[in-house]
């Protein structure tokens, strides 16, 4: 399926991550916003609310973040793509929907501007200290998909990505950018609109007797319907059965949950995304994403131009984690540096999947600026003459 | 799991509103709130509302589970939250009649923040919100309504917080229509949940109800049939009462009626406005440019 027009700006344009961002939402057919006003974030909504009068799009502002994410479920199923937006202190109040989100299998997307934490922190300064909270920081079991872009290019085709994945998908999924790339102005290149692919939401067309809101196809996604075709179906954030009915036994648990976990597990190595850059011959390997990527590339460039066989494995998709690659690269290179901003969180993913068969260097990213290299290029110098134990993990102060 | 039908059983006169197939209920003996949930479908049908452009939204405890046995589009969300989705419903689809039925601890305690800025908002919903004074599905602590001195499992001796009085909330936060009956007053319960429904803009209509299995167990009220009639003999009607005087004490007088029926735009009424206006004003706005090329 092809983008609808009306949302699509096409034309390059000097857009800033957030201004890509909300660009991103209504090219992918984004038509509400639930949103609670919070920087770096709310740049998103000033867009958004712009371009809703002509496109179609409603928004509102609602009193915290808890009701803006219940508010985007509650849209979501009257068949309007649906996002709402937010930073630091936000997406910790969301984590209750979050979950809500995935238990009721509702496409939206949660686009987390990311601010320095923790408690109130630095709300106009970029950090990554969310990135294991979009995976983990709601209660019980479940898989989510999240995106990192580092561009306000990425902010434009991520948003979309992550509206088509949660479509297909039916999970909630979070693109995790920063303060950073929020506020960087680039040429954003927005193509026409049947040059967006647009995935679309996977309805049931039967008759309303029959509808079973939670039996899944082979897939493990089932189908929806919207509010108001007459289906007049149940859901609950309990633990259910296929008719949305509550079910409180563990049988039923096993018979519900699972199936939110393998629906996106069983398709991980079609979910992720990322991007290498020389990694065939490389000695080091730096593995980034988000803002950091940025200088992670460049110096990764530069180290080449000293001579030294650096390589670079941007994710585009963090979560989830790109498992396989990692741990495929991890047999042949001497070390990974691992830069992030923040204070080693990602990290603990590429050690997991290392199993131990490399040495990795985790840097603290960003105290000098987001786009400096010289932290990285002295990693990925250490890194190339790294005779130490195969498997520890040293962190560059 | 599926539920077996019984060929020679009686019709439920409300059979096409409800879920049969989830039946029995949850509901202990003496609860009130079936009989709400009764004069909620009656007032349905009363009011003509078309079940397939009506959605329920609840939340979580007793009357959490109202939306599971009402056979609308129906959500059980989470614990306070209910009127925020519905929202996100109605904003999203306003053809669609929204109405959150949950309890007085999810919408006075945990969600009366979404309580009093949807009635600003005058969000066009209806909330029934059942009141049997305390958490009963937790084992009966102490809820916001329970009233000062009152027993419960969380003020063992008495409660030392005053309660809320709901339809002064709700007026003083901008509901255009709010009332207040018993679980014994079911055809007054039916006409005002009627009226309410036909009302445009945020709707209040709170239901007293017995909970004979903590809160007047606790409090050595009796069971549910003494609780009704306790509600008999010291419930006063007094339609249009000032909202400052709705005060429930322990075992006081209860009044009861409806308190306001006023006309304020809607959410989406001034939503509509700014729309159009916007579009008429367009060009003074900085706005972006359209979409353009794409054949």
């Amino acid at each position: 399926m092809k983008a609808d027009k009306t949302g699509v700006l096409t034309g390059s344009h000097a857009l800033t991550g957030n201004e890509a961002c909300a660009e991103g939402a209504l090219a992918a057919g984004c038509r509400f916003l639930g949103l609670y006003p919070i920087v770096p974030s709310i740049e998103v909504s000033k867009r958004f609310l712009q371009r809703a009068p002509e496109v179609g799009a409603t928004f509102i502002q609602m009193e915290d973040e808890i009701s803006a994410l219940a508010a985007v479920i509650g849209a979501s199923w009257t068949g309007k793509k649906s996002m709402t937006i937010t930073s630091g202190p936000g997406l910790s109040l969301m984590m209750e929907h979050l979950g809500l989100g995935v238990m009721l299998e509702t496409p939206c997307v949660v686009a987390d501007i990311q601010m320095v934490g923790p408690g109130l922190g630095l709300p106009e300064h970029p950090a990554y200290g969310d990135m294991m909270q979009a995976r983990w920081g709601s209660h019980g079991d479940y898989e989510i998909i999240a995106l990192s872009p580092s561009s306000p290019q990425e902010m434009f085709d991520f948003t979309i990505k992550a509206f088509n994945l949660s479509e297909r998908y039916r999970v909630p999924v979070a693109v995790m950018s920063d303060a950073y790339v929020a506020q960087l102005k680039e040429t954003v290149v927005i193509p026409s609109a049947g040059e967006i692919t647009i995935e679309p939401r996977r309805y049931f067309d039967g008759p309303s007797d029959s509808y079973l809101p939670f039996k899944r196809d082979e897939d493990l996604v089932p189908r929806m319907v919207d509010i108001g075709q007459g289906y007049r179906f149940h859901v609950t954030g309990l633990t259910h059965d296929d008719r949305g009915y509550p079910i409180m036994f563990e049988e039923c648990q096993e018979y519900n949950v699972h199936p939110l976990v393998w629906k996106v597990r069983n398709y991980v190595e079609k979910i992720v995304d990322y991007q290498e850059t020389s990694i065939d011959d490389a000695d080091v390997v730096v593995i980034s994403y988000g803002a950091t990527a940025r200088a992670a590339q460049k110096a990764v460039t530069q180290a080449r131009e000293a001579g030294i066989k650096a390589g670079s494995l941007k994710l585009n998709t963090v979560w989830p984690f790109p498992e396989k690659k990692v741990a495929e690269v991890a047999k042949r290179v001497k070390a990974f540096v691992v830069p992030e901003m923040n204070f080693g969180q990602v990290v603990l993913e590429v050690e997991r999947c290392s199993n131990g068969k490399t040495n990795i260097l985790f840097l603290h990213h960003g105290d000098n600026g987001v786009e400096h290299t010289d932290g990285i290029i002295a990693a990925i110098k250490r890194a190339s003459g790294a005779n130490g134990v195969v498997g520890s993990t040293v962190e560059l102060k | 799991m599926a539920v077996e039908r019984i060929d020679d059983r009686e019709i439920h006169p409300m059979e096409n509103l409800l879920r049969m197939d989830r039946m029995p209920h949850i509901w202990c003996p003496t609860c009130g709130i079936g009989i709400a949930v009764t004069a909620f479908t009656a007032a349905l049908e009363k009011a003509k509302i078309d079940p397939n452009m009506a959605a329920i939204v609840s939340g979580i405890g007793c009357t959490g589970r109202v939306a599971g046995y009402v056979k609308l589009d129906s959500f059980h969300t989470t614990h306070g939250r209910p009127i925020a989705f519905a929202t996100g419903i109605k904003v999203a689809n306003p053809k669609m009649k929204v109405i959150v039925f949950s309890g007085d601890g999810d919408l006075m305690a945990i969600g009366g923040n979404h309580f009093i800025h949807a009635a600003r908002r005058n969000i066009d919903m209806l909330v029934v919100c059942v009141n049997n004074f305390i958490y009963a599905m937790t084992g009966g602590q102490v809820a916001p309504t329970t009233p000062l001195a009152a027993y419960a499992t969380t003020s063992p001796y008495g409660c030392v917080e005053p309660p809320f009085n709901i339809p002064y909330i709700a007026d003083s936060s901008g509901a255009v229509y709010v009332a207040r009956y018993t679980a014994l007053h079911v055809r007054r319960l039916t006409n005002a949940l009627t009226e309410a429904l036909n009302k445009k803009g945020f709707s209040v209509v709170e239901v007293i109800s017995p909970c004979g299995m903590y809160y007047s167990r606790i409090n050595r009220l009796g069971d549910g049939l003494d609780m009704m009639k306790f509600y008999h003999d010291n419930v006063e009607i007094r339609h249009g009462e000032d909202t400052k005087n709705l005060d429930i004490g322990f075992q006081t007088k209860i009044i009861c009626g409806k308190f306001v029926d006023r006309e304020r735009p809607s959410y989406m009424e001034r939503y509509n406005q700014w729309l159009s206006e916007v579009k008429s004003t367009r060009k003074n706005l900085d706005a972006p440019k359209g979409a353009e090329g794409e054949g």
